[in-house]
């Protein structure tokens, strides 16, 4: 039995829907089967993963927390990864980012202006920019591959917060536990509505989701990132420059990645701690593609990842499996989302026995 | 106390290069696995689950290189077959392997393992200094400097080798002189497997004979950057795992030493100097293009 | 298209199966949030088999659910609040940095009882409870200088946190009790959990010429080095025998189960109050793993040390003390007040470390 790929002669819209279906549909069949073989009642878990998240006002609304930097990173990200740039290290310039903007609320506390949290969110996005730049500027001048040094960078951020969090910034009044003082209130990003505690992060992610989507499709620049993605000699002819790109799209992420970090300290967590990220700027990067680098389809896989994290926990409750089977069944939705993505480009053939094969080739 | 210092580094040097050095050939055949962490901690449990069942340490070594071999077949089959993206494969197959590892290895938590026995080379390894550190190490050590030389000759002397280097420049050229992309492919991502797999049992066998979950603590993602590092060339993998994991080891003395800088700093240090190391020797554009396999990470299917 | 039906047929009947799933449930649900996976063989480890002894002590009138590996942050909240909606009527949370995740989450449910591990936040609704781990580093110091033949011991450190600075200091005063130029060379991980990395610290510390090694960090790796190059050590959190049988002295044993017992207990009979409980060795939340591969000599010091404390005769904190400069800190038989202790973050006389600033 062998499978063979035959390319069509353009992307199906039919496939476009029905993919993401097909992803699903297989998922549940396997997840069931996994949750059966483990003792679990399959309807029951997952009704946990799929369905309980959504039922509940205050359950959307960590969707929403949960989403936004994922969204937000991972939009960024696919500006680099469109223009062959590849900026691994969004978890440092998260980092970085939340360490920026939080130098108005820890350092001068006493200020209590409505000018405070934009310039917060302003500082915050210069910080991740600033630290995407070290890559950027390491490739054009260096050809160091940005690869290597965004992905170290990011060690070094994580080590700098706890460095500063445990030292310089840690609250006197706290029993010297590593934390910073609290933000007063001009400092904390807002929550849109009441009923619950999603703030301003998400409708920033968004924003800036359809705003890198406009650009992409509509301006110069996206026109830009894409012919210098494709080939940098093109580019060339086109007169775009690579080296400009580089600095473009790295610090664009960068930016992006900050902001998400000053908005995730401000609007969730409310101070300084050195633990801010459960690794979001390495799942944006499986968002980006699983979004297969569109604005608009990462804002749809931003949310579904999310809704897999918070399935997980309503699983782990309601029927008492462990963290361990939920990561594994992300990793078999994430597979099955990629695997059927590829009907939509190709047509797929299963071929019993030697069939009609290609002359043999060594 | 060098000696000993220096046995330290070769521990810790170890996995990273033998990590790296399969990815290095995943990556010469243009296929990028971002799943390393993935293959090795799934190697990590195999080999403690092969040692230990069987009581036969060296049958873990086996298990953990086909642990990992098998668990990036999966990668295979998405990525070659299916022709998924391989960069979002690589990081589901890390998460898939780090619950999965976790699962499987629940019973053996806090089960003390059995440390692989040195293989001892009678005469040399009563050489001072340099018989303890090159000729009194166990299996994983020889199999890690092996790999490099042999794999060094593989890639720029041999004629598979040339022939898989092919494919990683150029695909639809290498398909068209009628060498199996796919094939060739496979082979390599499986090759990359089972060295993560084997990096994974040097941790649990000889690093720490133990299983825990997350024991790879991210050497997965360092044997990644190493790849990078070395701008695709063996012998240079070599040295950039031994640079990282001597400068690592180096800033704990430091600390033990007491040099009075904050430990956070110390532990920014193997990092820091990996770039500063790399800014150094990629000065030169044209040898890193050279090197840079052209179609990493880009989708093949073969016409017909 | 055929698959795809087949597909959909089947997804429909596995949602079907859930209604028969839920059903109504009368016993009282006391919940914990972990930082790790309960089989991490250190510190969420212990809470869980804390647990699994409340399990059965109280099987017949609780459920235990858990969540593990909650990263601490926005995921904190959301988890905790999360336990508090699906009905728990108290719910334990094991991390130190799921601290204001707590009280807000303590905040929106009053009536729920929220029990936070060694934080210092309080409220009306929840309590904080944390264990005089120290008392057990006393104990080990003692152990540590009559063992150790160059007066020379390796701490490998996790964070410079308070709890983590005190239980240095602890160790080294009980060392000073016993031989007063008894020196500590500390390694700071800067990590929790990475085998490898504590292994490498332990063999740094080795190097150095340290022949005593303690350690507070969670996984048996630093155990097992010292055991391959032959010297004693101290586990950590849990008994660590298993790992070195010829080389463990003694452990700190996390017994969370007692306390665990206590309080649900309180909460059933309705007598349940918030408290900043700090227990020790007397209440059994920490207990001390037997004392093995040392002279009687020395394990009936340890062993009267450890009665001494249990009845309170001795405070390892009692002065005279002087901090690491050479300046006092506290006078003879003054003993140090628990504030001062929970936000230790200066060396006494002794430590040959530089604690980051």
């Amino acid at each position: 039995m062998r499978i063979e790929l035959e390319r069509r002669a353009g992307a199906s819209g039919l496939f476009a829907i029905v993919s993401p279906l097909l992803a699903l549909a297989l998922t549940l069949i396997f997840g069931a089967i996994m949750f059966w073989m483990l003792g679990k009642n399959p309807g029951h878990a997952l009704y946990s993963f799929f369905i309980e998240p959504l039922l509940e006002v205050w359950s959307l609304h960590e969707l929403a927390i949960k989403a936004a930097p994922l969204i937000l990173i991972a939009v960024g990200l696919a500006v680099c990864y469109r223009s062959n740039n590849w900026n691994i290290g969004a978890e440092g310039q998260f980092t970085i980012g939340a360490i920026t903007g939080s130098i108005l609320p820890i350092l001068v506390p006493q200020w209590h202006s409505v000018l405070v949290l934009p310039l917060m969110l302003i500082m915050g996005a210069i910080g991740g920019a600033v630290f995407a730049a070290i890559p950027a500027l390491l490739k054009t001048r260096f050809n160091t591959n940005e690869i290597l040094v965004s992905l170290m960078l990011v060690y070094i951020a994580q080590l700098f917060l706890d460095w500063l969090v445990r030292g310089l910034w840690r609250d006197p009044k706290g029993f010297n536990f590593p934390q910073s003082i609290s933000f007063s209130t001009e400092a904390v990003l807002p929550e849109i509505l009441s009923s619950g505690r999603a703030h301003w992060g998400i409708v920033f992610a968004l924003v800036a989701a359809v705003a890198i989507w406009f650009m992409m499709r509509f301006m110069l620049k996206g026109f830009e990132v894409s012919v210098l993605g494709r080939s940098e000699r093109a580019g060339r002819f086109a007169g775009f420059s690579g080296r400009r790109m580089v600095w473009f799209s790295m610090m664009l992420s960068g930016a992006l990645a900050g902001l998400a970090g000053i908005s995730e300290v401000s609007g969730s967590i409310g101070h300084l701690q050195p633990s801010i990220s459960p690794g979001y700027g390495f799942t944006a990067i499986i968002v980006a593609f699983l979004g297969r680098l569109n604005p608009l389809g990462i804002i749809a896989s931003g949310f579904v990842l999310a809704l897999t994290y918070l399935g997980g926990e309503a699983a782990q409750l309601s029927i008492g499996v462990s963290d361990k089977v939920t990561r594994v069944f992300q990793g078999l939705l994430l597979f099955f989302v990629l695997s059927c993505d590829t009907l939509i480009l190709y047509r797929v053939r299963v071929i019993f026995g030697a069939g009609r094969a290609p002359a043999a080739r060594s | 106390m060098i000696e000993a210092i220096l046995l330290t580094i070769i521990t810790a040097a170890t996995p990273l290069v033998i990590a790296a050095i399969g990815e290095l050939v995943t990556e010469r055949a243009g296929v990028l696995n971002l799943g390393v962490e993935g293959m090795m901690i799934m190697g990590a449990v195999c080999a403690f689950a092969g040692s230990y069942l069987t009581g036969v340490p060296l049958f873990g070594v086996l298990a953990g290189i086909l642990g990992g071999a098998l668990f990036s077949l999966l990668f295979g089959f998405l990525t070659l077959t299916l022709v998924t993206n391989q960069v979002a494969t690589g990081l589901a197959l890390t998460l898939l392997g780090l619950g999965l590892s976790g699962q499987l290895g629940e019973s053996f938590v806090g089960i003390p393992g059995v440390k692989l026995s040195p293989i001892v080379f009678p005469v040399l390894s009563d050489i001072p200094f340099i018989g303890p550190l090159l000729f009194r190490q166990d299996i994983t050590f020889y199999l890690s400097i092996a790999l490099v030389i042999g794999v060094n000759w593989f890639l720029f002397r041999s004629r598979t080798g040339l022939k898989l280097r092919a494919i990683g420049d150029s695909h639809g050229s290498a398909h068209a002189l009628g060498i199996n992309v796919i094939r060739t492919r496979y082979l390599a991502v499986m090759f990359g497997g089972a060295c993560a797999g084997l990096a994974g049992a040097q941790l649990s066998l000889v690093y720490t004979p133990q299983w825990v979950e997350n024991m790879t603590a991210g050497r997965g993602w360092i044997a990644l950057a190493l790849v990078v590092f070395a701008s695709w060339r063996p012998l240079r993998v070599l040295i950039g795992g031994y640079i990282f994991g001597a400068v690592g080891i180096l800033q704990l003395h430091a600390q033990a030493f007491g040099v009075g800088i904050p430990s956070q700093f110390l532990s920014m240090l193997p990092y820091a100097v990996t770039i500063v190391v790399l800014i150094i020797i990629s000065h030169n554009r044209r040898t890193t293009l050279i090197n840079t396999p052209a179609c990493l990470g880009k989708p093949f299917v073969p016409d017909r | 298209m055929k698959k795809l039906i087949i597909a959909l047929a089947a997804t429909a009947a596995a949602l079907s199966g859930f209604v028969s799933g839920a059903q109504a449930q009368e016993k009282t649900k006391v919940c914990f949030v972990y930082v790790g996976t309960k089989t991490d063989g250190g510190w969420t480890q212990a809470h869980d088999l804390g647990r699994q002894e409340l399990q059965k002590a109280l099987g017949d009138k609780i459920e235990t659910p858990y969540l593990e590996s909650v990263p601490e942050g926005p995921d904190a909240e959301r988890a905790i609040e999360r336990m508090a909606r699906s009905g728990c009527a108290m719910i334990f949370t094991t991390s130190f940095g799921f601290m204001d995740a707590t009280v807000k989450v303590a905040q929106k449910f009053p009536k729920v009882k929220f029990e936070h591990a060694t934080g210092f936040k309080a409220a009306e609704n929840l309590a904080t409870y944390n264990s005089r781990f120290y008392e057990g580093r006393y104990i080990q110091g003692q152990i540590a200088a009559k063992m150790s033949k160059k007066g020379l011991a390796g701490y490998i450190a996790s964070f410079p946190i308070p709890e983590v600075v005190m239980g240095i200091n602890a160790f080294e005063l009980g060392a000073k009790s016993v031989n007063p130029n008894f020196k500590l060379k500390v390694v700071w991980a800067n990590t929790w959990f990475d085998p490898g990395k504590e292994a490498d610290a332990a063999k740094a510390l080795i190097d150095q010429g340290v022949d005593i090694l303690t350690q507070h960090t969670d996984t048996t790796a630093p155990m097992q080095v010292a055991a391959e190059r032959g010297i004693l050590a101290f586990g950590q959190a849990s008994d660590m025998i298993a790992a070195g049988p010829k080389t463990q002295l003694t452990a700190i044993v996390d017994t969370w189960g007692a306390y665990y017992i206590k309080r649900t207990k309180a909460l059933l009979d309705g007598t349940w109050k918030s408290e900043q409980v700090w227990d020790g060795l007397k209440d059994g939340i920490l207990t001390m793993a037997p004392y093995t591969n040392m002279p009687d000599d020395v394990k009936a010091m340890a062993e009267e040390t450890e009665a001494k404390i249990k009845s309170g005769e001795l405070h390892p904190f009692t002065g005279p003390i002087n901090k690491q400069d050479g300046s006092a800190w506290l006078k003879a038989g003054e003993k140090a007040d628990d504030g001062t202790l929970l936000g230790m973050n200066f060396y006494v006389e002794g430590v040959d470390d530089k604690l980051p600033q």
